[in-house]
C-alpha cells in the first residue's frame, strides 16, 4: 500500500482501530481460554469428579465475553471501513469538480463511474476485512501455536508437519483456478461480444436470413463457454475438498499420535480436547491467509486506480495572484487565438473585438469553430496560442469564479439535472425573484400548467423528458436568472419554434440591455436586428459586418442566407 | 461493471410460481449426472458424519481405558479406517462438484441458444425497444446467476438438508436425551438466523438501491460537470452529494450492524449448546450411563450442527436475487413474436420484380400516432414498381423514406394498407422468403468482427469464395480487398484493419448483390460518404450488373438518382411529386427546391469536414 492517502484516512480513524484491536484482544482472550475450562472438564469427568456445571456455565459466560468484543471489534473497525469508503469517494468527487472540459473528453464516464463505485468498494474492504482479518488472524495463529506447544511439543509438530498444505494447496490450485477463470471470462465476453453485435445488427441479419445460421455459431460459443466452465469447475471443485481432506488428516494425526500418548498417560484426555480446539483454530486462518492477501492486492490496485485520477490536474486553472476586476463593463477581444483539438487547428488566428454592451452574432458552417471560440470565454478550455480578454484583461489572469460568475454561457445541447425545473433554473442563484423573472423571460412560465407538478416537476434523463424546445429555454432561463455582464447563446433557441422564439428575442431586448450578448444562430432571420455580424468558416473570421452590407457583399453570408430560405420554404410548403 | 448495470430495477414478483419448476426442466436431458451428483452426495455426507464416530471407538476403546498395556495397533486400525473415510469423502465431493457444474452447464448453454434463438424471432420493432446492453446482459451476466441457483444454490441447499437430517439422526442414535438437549438449542438458532435474513434481505436492498441512486447521480454530475462549473453550483452539487454519500454509508452501518451480531450470537449457542452437553452429559459419564467417546463425538456433531443451518440463511437470498435473474430471463422468453409467418404461406419460387405499395400508412408508435395524422410516418401512400424498373425515392429528411424500406422487408406491418411483391401481399410470404427475394443495402453498415469474406457471405460456408469474389468485383469492392493485408481473410473491426466507410458501404454493396435478389433496395446513405470516383463505380455496377432487376434507391443525394426511369418524391408520409429529374425540375415543387438546395450544400459540407468531430 504506497498510498499515503489512504493511510491518511486510516490514521482519521485511529480511535476506532485501536479501539476495534483492543476489543480483537479481548476476543481472542476469552476464546483461546475456553479451551482450558474444556480441559479441566473432560479430565473431571473421567476422573470421575463432581463440578462440571460450573465449568459449563464458565464456557456459556467466556463465549458471551468473546461474542461482546467481536461484536465491538466488528463494528468499530468495520464502520471506520464504510467511513473511509465514504470520505474517499468524497474526495474523489471534490477532485472531479475542479478538472476542466479536457478531462472529461479524455475519461469516459462508465471508467469514472466504476472508479468512484467498485475500486472505492475494494479499498474499503481492504481498510475493513482486510486490516481487521490480518491482525485477528495472525494474533490467533501466534497463540494458538503457543498454547499447543505448551500442551505437547510432539503433538505440534506432528500436526503442523500437515496443516501448511492447505496453504501450499489454496495458492497452487488457486493459480490455476485464476487461469482456467480467465479463459472463462474471455469465453463469457466473447459471447457478450456475439450478442451484441447480432442484436444491433439484427436488420442485416433478418435482411439476410441468417437467423438460423447465427443460433449455430451461437451455440458453438455456448459451448465452448461450457466447456471452460466445465474445465473450471474440475480444479475449482477440488479446492475445498482437498482442504479438507488435509485439516482431516491433521485430526487423524491427533487422534493417532495424541491418542497413543493419552493410552500411555503422557497425556490427559482433557489436554488432548484441548490440543484439538487450538489446532481447529489454526485450519480457517490457513484458508484465510489466501483470502486475506487477495484483499491487499486488490486495494493496493484499486488505491492506484484512484491515484490516477487524483493525480489528474486540471489545465484550467486559477491564477497565483488573480487580477481583481471590480465592475465588469463586458468588453470581449480575441487576440491572435489558435486552437487545436487533439493536434487538429479548429481556430486559426481569430482577432476579434466585441464592446462592452453590443451584440454580436457569429455565423458559419457547421465545425466552422463558432462553439470552441466561444467556449474561450468562460475557459472552458484555454486557446492553443494568443489570448481572450475581458475588459482588457486577460481572462487567465481572472479568478475562475468571478470570470464565470460574470459570463453567462447558453449551450447548443442543454443539460438538465435530475431535479426540480425550479431547481434547475435556479442552479447558480438564490434570489427567487430573479429565478421567476428568467421563467418569465424564457417563455416557461407558459409551459408551467402543462408540466405535472408545475416548477416542482422533476427533468432529467431519469424523470420527466421536456421537449427539446423547453430544455432549451430553461437552459436560457438558468443563464438569465444570474446577473452576468455577458451572455453568450450558443444556437440556444434551435429546438424553440418560430413565434416562441420571435417572443424570447423580444423579451431578451429589455432583459439583457446593456449586456454584451455573443449570439450564434443557424436562422439568419434573426439577424437582421443584429449590431454586427461575423462570418467564420474553416477557424477564420472571413466575413463581418451588417446584414444589409453582407447580403449585398453576396459572399459566404448571402450564400447561407438563401438556403436558409430554401429551407424555411419546404418546411411550409408539402400538403 | 458497465454503467447499464446500476440503473437495473428489480422486477416486481408475480413470476415466483413456476418459475422454479420452469428451471428445472432445462436439467431433465442431463439428469444421470443429476441423480449420481445427488447419490454421491449422500456418499459425501456419510463420510462427514463417520468421523466423531470414529473419534468415539478410538476413545472408548483405545485412549480411555487405564487398565492393561495400550492397544497401539487397535488405534493405528481406526486412525487407518478414518483416512480411508477421508478419502472417500474427498473422491465423492470432487466428482459430485464436477458433475453438478457439467450439468448445469450445459443445460445453461441449452438455455442461451434458446434464449437467442427466441430473440433472432423478435421483430425489429422489439430491438429498437429495447437497449442492445441490456439484452447482452440477459444472455451472459443473468443466465449466469440462474447456474449459481441451480449448482451452488438448489445442490448446495440440498447437502446442506442432507448433512442437517444426518447429523440429527447420528446424534439420536448415540444417546437421544443427551440429544434432545442440544436440538433445543436449534430454535434459537432458528430463530436468530431467520432474525439476520430478514433484516439482511431488506439491508441489501436499502444498499442496492441508494448505490444505484449514488452511481446514477455521479454519472449525471460528471456528464453535467461544465454546467455546474460554468454557474458557480459546484458546492450545491458536493452537498446534494454528501447527502446520497451519507445515505449509503448509513445502509452500509446497518448491515454492519447486523452482520456484527449475527456471527457472535450463533457462535454464543453453539457455545450453549456444548455447556449443556457438558452439564446433562457430565454428571452421566460421572455416573458411567454415558461414555466420554460418546460425550466427545456429541460434542463434535453439535458443532457440525449449526453450519448448515447458518449456511442456509446465507444462501436463501442469495438464491432470491437468482429468482430475479430467472425471472428476467423467462419474461424475455415469454416475449410474443408479434411479427409472425403465416400459418399457410404463399410459396414464392420465382419473383418479376413487381412491387406495389397500396395505401399504406404506417406509425411507429401507432399509440401515439392514432390522432389527427400527427406521427404518422407514412400517411396513404401508394404506388407500383414495374419489374426491371429502377426508382429512387427522395425527400427531406424525416419525410419517411426509410420507412418504406423497414416495409418492403417487413422488418414492420403497416397500419392499414399493404405491401405486394408480384402482387401477393407480403404477409401471405414466409419471412425468408421474401428476404431471399428482397435485398437491401442498409443506411448505417454493419459489419461483424470477422473477416471480409466472413462478412460477404455471413458465415455461409456454402457460398465459395469464387462466388463472393464475383460480387465484391460487381460492388467495385475487390481491387481495395485484394490491396489488403490477407485480402478476402483480414479480420475486419475491433482486431483487425479499420476500414474507411467508403470501403465499409462496398462490401455492405457486395455482400447483397451476392444473394441475387430479384428487387433490391439501396439506401442512399449507403453511398454517400463514399467520393465521387467510387461513386460513379458503384452507380455504374449498380446499373450494369442490375438488368432485369428492379431497383428501390432510397436517395438523400440528389446526385444519385439522375439516372435512374423514374423519381418519387416524398414529403411529410406522402407522394407529393413523381417523374424524371427534368420533369420535377419544370414543375418546380418540392423536389426543385431539394435540387437547389443540395448544389449549394457542396461547399458547405466541404467547410464543415475540415473542421472540429
Amino acid at each position: 500500500m504506497g498510498s499515503r492517502r489512504l493511510w491518511e484516512l486510516v490514521w482519521r480513524h485511529r480511535k476506532a482501530y485501536a479501539c476495534g484491536y483492543a476489543a480483537a484482544l479481548g476476543a481472542i482472550a476469552a476464546a483461546q481460554t475456553s479451551p482450558w475450562v474444556l480441559r479441566a472438564a473432560v479430565d473431571r469427568i473421567q476422573g470421575g469428579q463432581a463440578g462440571v456445571e460450573a465449568l459449563a456455565a464458565g464456557l456459556v459466560a467466556l463465549a458471551v465475553v468473546e461474542a461482546a468484543f467481536s461484536y465491538a471489534m466488528r463494528w468499530q473497525i468495520l464502520k471506520a471501513s464504510f467511513r473511509i469508503e465514504a470520505e474517499l469517494r468524497d474526495a474523489l468527487f471534490g477532485h472531479l469538480q475542479r478538472l476542466d472540459a479536457s478531462f472529461f473528453q479524455r475519461w469516459r464516464t462508465g471508467d469514472l463511474l466504476s472508479r468512484a463505485v467498485s475500486d472505492v468498494r475494494a479499498v474499503q474492504r481492504f481498510a475493513g476485512v482486510g486490516l481487521m482479518r490480518s491482525a485477528h488472524t495472525a494474533v490467533m495463529v501466534a497463540s494458538s501455536v503457543a498454547f499447543m506447544l505448551l500442551t505437547s511439543p510432539r503433538l505440534t509438530a506432528v500436526t503442523l508437519a500437515i496443516l501448511p498444505a492447505a496453504t501450499v494447496l489454496f495458492v497452487v490450485l488457486g493459480r490455476r483456478v485464476r487461469r482456467r477463470f480467465q479463459t472463462v471470462q474471455e469465453r463469457l465476453s466473447d459471447l457478450a461480444a456475439l450478442s451484441q453485435e447480432n442484436f444491433g445488427g439484427i436488420r442485416v441479419v433478418k435482411a439476410f436470413n441468417r437467423e438460423a445460421a447465427e443460433v449455430r455459431r451461437f451455440r458453438g460459443v455456448a459451448e465452448a463457454l461450457a466447456d471452460a466452465q466445465v474445465r473450471l469447475a474440475r480444479v475449482q471443485g477440488a479446492l475445498w475438498p482437498s482442504v479438507g481432506l488435509v485439516l482431516g488428516s491433521a485430526a487423524v494425526a491427533l487422534l493417532w499420535e495424541g491418542g497413543r500418548l493419552v493410552a500411555t498417560g503422557q497425556l490427559t484426555l482433557g489436554q488432548l480436547v484441548q490440543f484439538s480446539y487450538y489446532l481447529a483454530r489454526l485450519s480457517f486462518p490457513m484458508i484465510a491467509a489466501g483470502w486475506v492477501l487477495n484483499l491487499w492486492e486488490q486495494g493496493r490496485a484499486s488505491m492506484a486506480r484512484l491515484e490516477e485520477v487524483f493525480r489528474a490536474k486540471p489545465q484550467v486553472q486559477n491564477p497565483p495572484a488573480p487580477v481583481v476586476l471590480p465592475a465588469v463593463r463586458g468588453e470581449v477581444q480575441f487576440r491572435g487565438v489558435w486552437f487545436a483539438y487533439n493536434g487538429r487547428p479548429v481556430l486559426r488566428g481569430v482577432d476579434l473585438q466585441v464592446p462592452a454592451g453590443a451584440t454580436v452574432a457569429l455565423v458559419g458552417p457547421t465545425g466552422a469553430g463558432k462553439t470552441t471560440l466561444v467556449s474561450l470565454i468562460p475557459r472552458l478550455f484555454d486557446p492553443t496560442r494568443g489570448c481572450v480578454l475581458l475588459d482588457g484583461v486577460d481572462v487567465r489572469r481572472l479568478k475562475l469564479r468571478d470570470l464565470r460568475g460574470a459570463v453567462g454561457f447558453v449551450p447548443q445541447e442543454p443539460f438538465l439535472f435530475t431535479d426540480t425545473l425550479y431547481a434547475n433554473v435556479a442552479l447558480g442563484v438564490q434570489d427567487q425573484g430573479r429565478v421567476w423573472e428568467a421563467f418569465r423571460v424564457s417563455r416557461l412560465s407558459k409551459d408551467l400548467d402543462q408540466l405535472p407538478g408545475g416548477c416542482e416537476a422533476v427533468v432529467g434523463e431519469r424523470g420527466l423528458t421536456l421537449s427539446g424546445g423547453q430544455r432549451q429555454r430553461a437552459a436560457l432561463a438558468r443563464v438569465l436568472a444570474r446577473d452576468v455582464r455577458v451572455v453568450i447563446l450558443d444556437d440556444a433557441l434551435s429546438s424553440v419554434d418560430a413565434q416562441t422564439e420571435a417572443e424570447i428575442l423580444h423579451e431578451l431586448r429589455h432583459a439583457l440591455h446593456g449586456r454584451t450578448v455573443l449570439l450564434i444562430t443557424h436562422r439568419l432571420g434573426a439577424l437582421e436586428s443584429v449590431d454586427w455580424i461575423v462570418v467564420l468558416d474553416s477557424g477564420q473570421v472571413v466575413e463581418q459586418g451588417t446584414h444589409r452590407n453582407l447580403l449585398r457583399a453576396g459572399g459566404l453570408y448571402a450564400e447561407l442566407y438563401e438556403r436558409q430560405r430554401l429551407q424555411q420554404e419546404l418546411e411550409v410548403d408539402g400538403p | 461493471m458497465t454503467g447499464a448495470g446500476f440503473f437495473e430495477e428489480e422486477p416486481v414478483g408475480g413470476y415466483d410460481r413456476g418459475t422454479l419448476g420452469r428451471l428445472l426442466a432445462y436439467l431433465r436431458p442431463y439428469r444421470r449426472q443429476v441423480l449420481a451428483a445427488v447419490g454421491l452426495l449422500l456418499v459425501s455426507s456419510a463420510a462427514e458424519l463417520t468421523g466423531p464416530q470414529l473419534y468415539r471407538v478410538a476413545i472408548d476403546r483405545y485412549i480411555a481405558p487405564r487398565a492393561g498395556s495400550p492397544d497401539v495397533w487397535g488405534l493405528s486400525g481406526v486412525a487407518a479406517v478414518y483416512l480411508m473415510v477421508l478419502a472417500v469423502g474427498f473422491a465423492a465431493r470432487w466428482t459430485q462438484n464436477v458433475l453438478v457444474q457439467a450439468a448445469g452447464q450445459r443445460a445453461m448453454a441449452d438455455l442461451r441458444t434458446q434464449l437467442y434463438s427466441h430473440l433472432q424471432r423478435l421483430p425489429v420493432a422489439f430491438f429498437h425497444r429495447n437497449p442492445t446492453g441490456r439484452l447482452v446482459t440477459r444472455v451472459t451476466h443473468d443466465v449466469d446467476s440462474l447456474n449459481e441457483l441451480l449448482t451452488s444454490g438448489l445442490v448446495a441447499v440440498f447437502g446442506d438438508v442432507v448433512t442437517l437430517a444426518g447429523v440429527v439422526a447420528a446424534m439420536l442414535w448415540l444417546d437421544w436425551r443427551l440429544a434432545l438437549g442440544v436440538l433445543s438449542v436449534l430454535p434459537l438458532v432458528y430463530g436468530v438466523t431467520e432474525r439476520f435474513r430478514v433484516r439482511a434481505l431488506q439491508v441489501y436492498r436499502a444498499v442496492r438501491w441508494r448505490l444505484a441512486r449514488l452511481a446514477a447521480y455521479l454519472s449525471e454530475q460528471m456528464a453535467g460537470m461544465a454546467v455546474v462549473q460554468l454557474h458557480g453550483a459546484q458546492e450545491r452539487a458536493r452537498a446534494r452529494f454528501r447527502e446520497q454519500n451519507e445515505d449509503l454509508l448509513e445502509a452500509h452501518l446497518a448491515s454492519v450492524s447486523n452482520m456484527a451480531q449475527f456471527f457472535p450470537a450463533v457462535q454464543v449457542l453453539g457455545t450453549l449448546a456444548v455447556a449443556l452437553l457438558l452439564w446433562v452429559g457430565g454428571g452421566r459419564a460421572v455416573q458411567g450411563w454415558v461414555t466420554l467417546g460418546v460425550l466427545v463425538a456429541m460434542v463434535q456433531y453439535a458443532e457440525r450442527l449449526f453450519d448448515p443451518v447458518r449456511e442456509l440463511a446465507e444462501k436463501f437470498n442469495l438464491l432470491q436475487q437468482a429468482m430475479a435473474s430467472s425471472e428476467r430471463i423467462f419474461r424475455l422468453l415469454d416475449e410474443p413474436v408479434t411479427l409472425q409467418d403465416p400459418p399457410a404461406p404463399v410459396a414464392l419460387e420465382r419473383v418479376r420484380g413487381e412491387v406495389e405499395f397500396r395505401d399504406v400508412w404506417f406509425a411507429y408508435d401507432p399509440g401515439e400516432a392514432s390522432r389527427d395524422g400527427i406521427g404518422w410516418a407514412l400517411r396513404g401512400v401508394s404506388f407500383r414498381l414495374e419489374p426491371g424498373e429502377r426508382v429512387a425515392v427522395v425527400g427531406p429528411t424525416g419525410a419517411g423514406k426509410s420507412s418504406l424500406v423497414q416495409l418492403l422487408c417487413r422488418f414492420y406491418d403497416p397500419q392499414r394498407g399493404s405491401v405486394l411483391l408480384d402482387g401477393v401481399d407480403v404477409r401471405a410470404v414466409r419471412q425468408a422468403d421474401l428476404r431471399r427475394h428482397v435485398g437491401v443495402v442498409l443506411q448505417d453498415v454493419i459489419l461483424f468482427s470477422g473477416t471480409v469474406l466472413d462478412n460477404i457471405r455471413l458465415w455461409d460456408p456454402e457460398i465459395p469464395l469464387e462466388r463472393v469474389r464475383e460480387a465484391a468485383a460487381r460492388a467495385g469492392a475487390d481491387p481495395f480487398i485484394e490491396a489488403l493485408p490477407q485480402g478476402y481473410l483480414t479480420e475486419v473491426g475491433e482486431r483487425g484493419v479499420r476500414l474507411s466507410s467508403g470501403q465499409r458501404q462496398l462490401i455492405a454493396l457486395a455482400r447483397a448483390l451476392l444473394h441475387d435478389p430479384a428487387v433490391l433496395v439501396v439506401l442512399d446513405e449507403a453511398t454517400s460518404s463514399v467520393d465521387a470516383e467510387t461513386e460513379r463505380q458503384v452507380l455504374e455496377a449498380l446499373c450494369g450488373s442490375l438488368r432485369g432487376r428492379t431497383v428501390l434507391v432510397v436517395a438523400h443525394r440528389l446526385a444519385t438518382v439522375r439516372e435512374v426511369d423514374r423519381i418519387l418524391v416524398l414529403h411529410r408520409g406522402r407522394v407529393v411529386e413523381e417523374g424524371t429529374h427534368r420533369e420535377l425540375m419544370a414543375q418546380d415543387g418540392v423536389y426543385a427546391k431539394l435540387y437547389r438546395l443540395q448544389a449549394g450544400q457542396g461547399r458547405w459540407v466541404q467547410a464543415g469536414r475540415g473542421g472540429r468531430r
